[in-house]
């Protein structure tokens, strides 16, 4: 069955993640399918990006001839400054993230739990080179945490489960998550199925995802 | 009357000696004080811990530096990336240490060093296996971690405009980890892109005040690492 589900294409789990996001918000983005969620912005909205490495009003990619090298996001691309940007150091760079400033960040994740637990660091294996980054601060500090990711791996196995099986990035911090499948909030009660996308059952679903969903 | 300008990258970094602890400022290449980097190569200095977010690029910079053998451990957020091959194989190898940050606690452990603060508690990293071995405490019903200040024998700083006194000015994401690190070292050596004289930086608009500067050299065609790697040149 696996072959046969496909859901939602990474842009649709962008957008659906954007139309969460309410206007006003400072919103930091992650690297890959995250990213994405900027082109979605709806209608009406106005967010500002944050970006690590020392940019508050991040905008979009350059044109060619306006690259910079020094003009860059923490994923090392080139990007551009809206009007009203600002540049800071590092320390107070972090100082909007560990100090709650930052409303809304939308990360990648290789597992998460249905606690909200997060792990989306290394896999912990002992030919993996530990890289961190900004992660556990961003999960730390920021108010909500949105996860986008694909339902599964690669080769089928559930992202979405019971406990994480790799080095947590940080315990209860995510709110909701975005899959090609579902968008599922973390409750109390366990994971809470909002949407499911177009021909899927919840069977099917339930039959991709580790963690037991509730309705 | 006070000068802290020196003619040559090599003179800047003259008393860097080995088992020195650096602070290298950057993000990336963005920042990244490279002239210097390959000064101290041609020094020669040994057994070096740096910090640094990340270990560099192809064999240019921080990771020429690394790849001579210069470095015994690294302090870092973030040591791998697409470009950064050097690190990786000499720790699979185990023949370098890492000291893996979260990237807002290293920041905040060198503003801490730099501020006279021996350590402070975080939420960063409680919960994780980063966090272990490490005392927690609970404030208010939330565990929180206990880090250290980080402190450097020299800094390695890039900036865009400096003064004879030291007052410096970045370019956008290039000040970084920059500022900060200047103030949590012994020694701060600095490579401007621009020397201007005294008097024209606005006082409004100076980011790092020249008491947390030590020496500057001008570097006024600074290498763009990036196009270096893509054309697969290495240093020296």
């Amino acid at each position: 069955m696996t072959g046969s589900v496909t859901g939602w294409s990474r842009e649709q789990m962008a957008e659906l993640a954007a139309h969460d996001i309410p206007d006003g918000s400072y919103v930091n983005l992650g690297i890959g399918i995250p990213e994405l969620v900027a082109k979605f912005v709806p209608e009406g909205r106005e967010f500002i990006y944050h970006t690590e490495n020392g940019l508050l009003g991040m905008g979009p990619s350059p044109d060619p001839k306006d690259e910079d090298h020094e003009l860059i996001n923490a994923g090392k691309k080139m990007v551009t400054v809206v009007s009203g940007g600002s540049f800071f150091d590092h320390a107070t760079s972090f100082t909007m993230i560990r100090g709650g400033h930052i409303d809304v960040c939308v990360l990648g994740a290789m597992q998460v739990s249905e606690k909200g637990d997060l792990a989306n660091w290394s896999t912990g294996g002992a030919n993996a080179i530990p890289a961190v980054g900004g992660a556990m601060d961003l999960a730390a500090g920021v108010k909500t945490i949105f996860v986008i990711t694909q339902h599964t791996t690669k080769s089928g196995d559930a992202k979405i489960v019971k406990n994480c099986t790799y080095p947590l990035t940080g315990p209860k911090i995510v709110s909701r998550i975005f899959t090609n499948l579902a968008v599922l909030d973390v409750t109390d009660k366990g994971l809470k199925v909002l949407k499911i996308a177009p021909g899927i059952s919840f069977e099917e679903l339930q039959a991709q995802t580790e963690a037991d969903l509730i309705v | 009357m006070i000068d802290k300008r020196v003619k040559t990258v090599a003179d800047a970094v003259a008393d860097i000696g080995d088992g020195a602890i650096l602070m290298i400022g950057g993000f990336g290449e963005a920042g990244s004080p490279t002239e210097l980097i390959h000064a101290l190569i041609d020094l020669g200095a040994k057994n070096l811990t740096v910090i640094n977010n990340n270990t560099g690029n192809g064999e240019i910079g921080l990771a020429a530096l690394i790849a001579h053998g210069q470095v015994k451990k690294m302090i870092c957020s973030y040591p791998r990336s697409s470009h950064s091959k050097v690190f990786p194989e000499l720790y699979l190898k185990g023949e370098i240490e890492l000291e893996l940050v979260p990237q807002g606690t290293l920041a905040e452990r060198i503003r801490a060093g730099g501020a006279g603060i021996p350590a402070f508690y975080t939420a960063t990293t409680v919960g994780t296996p980063l966090a272990d071995g490490k005392e927690v405490r609970n404030f208010d019903g939330q565990d929180f971690v206990l880090e250290h200040g980080l402190k450097a024998d020299f800094a390695l700083i890039k900036c865009e405009a400096a003064d004879r006194l030291g007052n410096l000015t970045y370019n956008k994401t290039a000040r970084n980890f920059n500022p900060v690190m200047c103030t949590a070292a012994d020694i701060t050596i600095v490579q401007t892109h621009k020397m201007v004289a005294l008097g024209s930086l606005d006082p409004e608009a100076i980011v790092t005040p020249n008491i947390f500067v030590d020496r500057i050299v001008e570097v006024s065609d600074p290498v763009i690492e990036l196009q270096l790697i893509a054309a697969g040149e290495k240093y020296p």
